[in-house]
């Protein structure tokens, strides 16, 4: 069955996984220890995740890296969204100004 | 009905259009004076405060984004080049309360360029990042951001 990044962020905790990777690459166990879960349930996920393809595993020495591939996520997240999302609230807010200002 | 706004992303470059309707002189003094630029420039409900602020070539603004819950992002915009009522540009940063700039975080170069339009005002905001590095920051930034918003809604949704 071929997965996508719709399946990877249906669930809760795969969601919980993803942010914490926009922050850094984690190995699987500080990923345990950081969501109070087993370290083979995490290891699940990080499966789950890696077959959906929005990260990637990064393999040095015994552990095993993972990495978010932002690429991946634009299909939901498109990352200017922020950026439109400052820039139309400010111009509405100068509209409503310039509005009353006439 | 309102103005659209066009946004372009291409390489290490950002570009933001918008036409307002209100002449040159009308909309060009709320860019560029502080008590004008802080009644819009923060999204609510955030409000911006500027410290300082010098309009001229070599001058700067230093300015804060204060959050509803106490919280104060500090941002610095320089002043390099100013030709009134048509452009200025100069840059744009993250810094501590006392304007030295956070180099760990992004740093822009803009250039805000206004055209007058018999009565209504062109204005196209143009950033160029200062580095690949940084351009990634701030797409991991978004891309944080973006995901955030949406898991939010997925979670109200869901939890109807």
């Amino acid at each position: 069955m071929r997965r996508d990044v719709f399946n990877a962020i249906a669930d809760p905790t795969r969601r919980d996984i993803l942010l914490t990777l926009t922050e850094d690459p984690h190995n699987v166990n500080a990923l345990a220890d950081r969501f109070d879960m087993s370290r083979q349930a995490v290891s699940q996920h990080v499966k789950y995740l890696h077959e959906c393809g929005v990260i990637t595993i990064k393999k040095e020495g015994r552990e095993r890296f993972c990495m978010l591939d932002p690429q991946a996520l634009t299909e939901v997240a498109d990352w200017l969204e922020p950026f439109r999302k400052l820039w139309e609230q400010r111009f509405n807010q100068l509209d409503q100004l310039l509005k009353n200002k006439k | 009905m309102m103005n659209d706004t066009k946004f372009t992303q291409d390489g290490n470059t950002l570009t933001v259009e918008r036409t307002f309707d209100a002449d040159l002189d009308t909309v060009w003094p709320y860019w560029t004076e502080a008590e004008l630029l802080d009644l819009w420039w923060a999204p609510k409900p955030w409000v911006s405060k500027t410290k300082e602020m010098d309009f001229r070539e070599g001058g700067r603004r230093l300015y804060a984004m204060c959050g509803p819950e106490g919280e104060e992002h500090w941002c610095l915009a320089t002043y390099t080049r100013i030709i009134p009522k048509l452009s200025f540009s100069g840059k744009d940063a993250f810094c501590n309360e006392e304007g030295f700039i956070n180099e760990e975080l992004p740093v822009s170069t803009y250039t805000n360029t206004f055209t007058d339009e018999v009565g209504k005002t062109h204005v196209t905001v143009l950033s160029v990042y200062a580095s690949e590095e940084h351009l990634k920051q701030i797409i991991d930034m978004g891309v944080k951001e973006g995901l955030s918003m949406i898991f939010d809604t997925l979670d109200e949704i869901l939890s109807k």
